[in-house]
């Protein structure tokens, strides 16, 4: 399972306006910041976490396995890299407007690095009752009264609707073990296939619910995967923008349409999941059919 | 960011890719003398951002510079996806012997860029499958080799020079696409002429655009970027929200696309206004809009955004549904739609059908409402019950 209770935190960027919060955030919540970095603002703190120059000295301080990576999209594959060098294992990029080829770049380095990246582009994930990484959910109050503790879990591109299925289910009941912004881009480090070949194995998962959108292809190859594996899971999606099929595009070249084929439709994707055995919900609230309290 | 075909062109060809820049003018005379400066029959193409343009009428084949006048004239006249030819490219008709499509573009599945040959090339090649077609993965740091390049040709059927010479444009075309931030680098169709040689004859170049700060320098060398046509032209009403969005770098209150019905939508954040957008409809609801709210935005832009959403003619009533807010503050957004309304010259109690931003300043917001005659729905309103209501509303008696 993602998010060890025991693992041991690092913010990088740590010194921002938008990062500090969400420490305060994080430590309210029992998530273990040990220690940030930000390069040049060494020897301050943030709510009691010691700030230093480089991942190296952060983890010569402490040594941890997960980083939080909350820096300028510029700075974010230097930033990650140095992650990966210094043995970070779980990477969390929650910058937005990251180049795409410099996710490309650094999900291969992950890839031999034996690193998880999550986002970027992603409010966070949080593991209900345990520790949260990332602004997801928000302030204590909001966090507790939208998560609680259970076993299904949610997998949603998109951070708000994270946490408004959490509160839904939360409102119902039915309680999760795990929730993840996979990040909103075209290419993401784990999309919703590779982290339903984590939850297959993990015994405190029996169900799964996740959220689409229009464009991309990551349902369809959920899809395509479910066809050739099979699952234990009970799996629920929902998918959001069918208005979206209805507006005319604007085509630009071939290239995409080789390779995706023609995918990105919520129609499309509908029929797809639903052929692999998924429930797709025709409403939100049908996110809840199924899923036992 | 997208790029013409003469820019695309320009490109390519400094990257010493077969590509000749053509001539590019604005004017049916300019395009009479550079018809007359080739002294051949030339092809003179309409400069857009987006493919379909030779069904559309974009392209005109000409013999003489007369004929050239005439065929500008009809380029110039027109409208193509709502947008006018400014530009159109003049350059020499080149006798084909074959037609040869060669592309780079994101493999999201794989999580790598990849290149794209195929044999059957020209307007018809999403069709074509088999031998002829081939692609590569290739490594983001390192490119596509010669070799990669030529094993690819070579799988493909080419054989003798022209084997080795596509291997190498195909490596050429994986490191122009890493060099440049591309989203998909194209020539279509590369052409083999009758003499034997390869030449590209229209090009495609889209460039990412969270990467554009670090292309700046190479884009300004290619002059103005077109405005890229969407379906339909933009409207008044969603220029006006893009200015109201641009006023303040805090949050997002904008994103409009104007529809033809009478239920203004203050909705967000982006996930949750698809959702409730696709609910409003099923419920029998008629959208005025669709728009995205989040990042929590301030006050100003709120009250502004809602005052221009009031402001189309046939809205009755205003929604406001967001998802359970993480970061956006709901009694910011409670004040500013209200100081919007009454901007509007109208009275919130009766304008507003539902207003359901549960989480973070929720009770806040609930007290800011409470004094208008306004009843905040919490968080066990589902997202599609309250879009229920604000359709079920609209057809209420308001007093």
């Amino acid at each position: 399972m993602l998010l060890d209770p025991n693992a041991n935190i690092l913010v990088q960027g740590i010194t921002g306006r938008e990062a500090s919060a969400m420490v305060s955030d994080m430590l309210d919540y029992g998530s273990r910041i040990v220690a940030g970095v930000t390069p040049g603002k060494s020897g301050q703190e943030v709510h009691g976490v010691p700030v230093f120059d480089t991942v190296r000295d952060a983890m010569a301080h402490c040594s941890s396995t997960i980083s939080v990576v909350s820096v300028p999209a510029p700075a974010v594959l230097d930033a990650t890299f140095e992650a990966m060098a210094c043995g970070i294992q779980l990477c969390l990029i929650m910058s937005e407007r990251v180049p795409r080829l410099d996710t490309c770049k650094i999900l291969h380095r992950a890839g031999q690095a034996g690193c998880t990246v999550i986002g970027p582009n992603t409010l966070g994930l949080i593991r209900p009752g345990i520790a949260k990484l990332g602004t997801i959910g928000g302030r204590l109050d909001n966090v507790q009264r939208s998560f609680m503790p259970g076993r299904v879990a949610i997998l949603s591109r998109s951070g708000g609707m994270t946490t408004e299925i959490a509160s839904f289910l939360t409102s119902h009941g039915i309680g999760q073990c795990l929730a993840v912004g996979v990040g909103g881009d075209p290419m993401v480090g784990s999309n919703f296939t590779d982290l339903i070949r984590r939850l297959e194995d993990d015994p405190t998962t029996d169900a799964v619910v996740i959220y689409g959108e229009p464009g991309g292809t990551a349902e369809e190859q959920l899809a395509e995967h479910l066809q050739k594996h099979g699952t234990r899971l009970r799996i629920n999606a929902f998918l959001s923008g069918q208005f979206v099929d209805d507006m005319e595009g604007v085509r630009f070249g071939h290239a995409a349409v080789i390779v995706e084929g023609g995918r990105g439709s919520v129609r499309g994707k509908t029929k797809a999941l639903r052929e692999a055995g998924v429930f797709v919900a025709e409403t939100f609230d049908d996110i809840l059919v199924g899923l036992k309290p | 960011m997208r790029l013409l075909e003469y820019q695309s062109k320009r490109l390519l060809a400094d990257f010493g890719l077969p590509l000749q820049p053509p001539k590019v003018v604005e004017s049916a005379g300019a395009a009479v003398q550079a018809v007359r400066d080739l002294g051949q029959s030339a092809v003179l193409k309409a400069q857009v951002p987006f493919g379909g343009r030779g069904k559309a009428g974009g392209v005109k084949f000409v013999e003489t510079p007369d004929q050239a006048r005439s065929a500008a004239q009809e380029l110039f006249a027109l409208q193509l996806r709502n947008i006018a030819v400014k530009q159109i490219s003049i350059e020499p008709k080149i006798s084909i012997a074959r037609e040869i499509y060669v592309g780079a573009t994101w493999d999201t599945t794989a999580k790598l860029p990849l290149v794209l040959l195929n044999l059957a090339g020209g307007i018809d090649v999403e069709a074509a499958n088999g031998r002829q077609m081939q692609r590569s993965r290739f490594d983001p740091f390192q490119g596509l080799s010669a070799n990669q390049g030529r094993e690819l040709a070579s799988a493909a059927g080419l054989t003798g020079k022209t084997m080795i010479a596509v291997g190498e444009i195909l490596a050429k075309l994986a490191e122009v696409f890493l060099a440049i931030d591309a989203v998909t680098v194209e020539i279509n169709p590369l052409v083999e002429s009758k003499d034997g040689q390869l030449i590209g004859v229209d090009a495609h170049i889209e460039i990412d655009d969270d990467a554009r700060y670090r292309q700046l320098g190479r884009l300004e060398q290619l002059g103005p970027l077109p405005a890229i046509g969407s379906g339909r032209p933009t409207t008044e009403l969603e220029r006006e929200a893009q200015r109201i969005d641009a006023m303040d770098h805090r949050g997002v209150a904008g994103r409009v696309v104007e529809f033809d019905g009478d239920l203004a939508l203050l909705i967000g954040g982006g996930g949750a206004s698809l959702t409730v957008f696709d609910a409003i409809r099923r419920h029998g609801g008629r959208p005025a809009n669709y728009c995205e709210v989040g990042g929590n935005p301030t006050t100003e832009k709120v009250a502004a955004l809602t005052a221009l959403l009031l402001s189309k003619p046939g809205v009755r009533r205003l929604a406001v549904i967001m998802n359970v807010v993480n970061n956006t503050r709901a009694d910011v957004m409670a004040a500013g739609m209200l100081q919007g309304i009454r901007e509007a010259g109208l009275d919130p109690a009766k304008v507003v059908s539902v207003f359901r931003i549960p989480g973070s300043w929720e009770q806040e917001a609930r007290e800011v409402l409470a004094g208008a005659g306004i009843e905040a729905l919490g968080r066990e309103i589902s997202l599609d019950k309250a879009a229920q209501l604000a359709v079920g509303r609209m057809n209420e008696h308001v007093a």
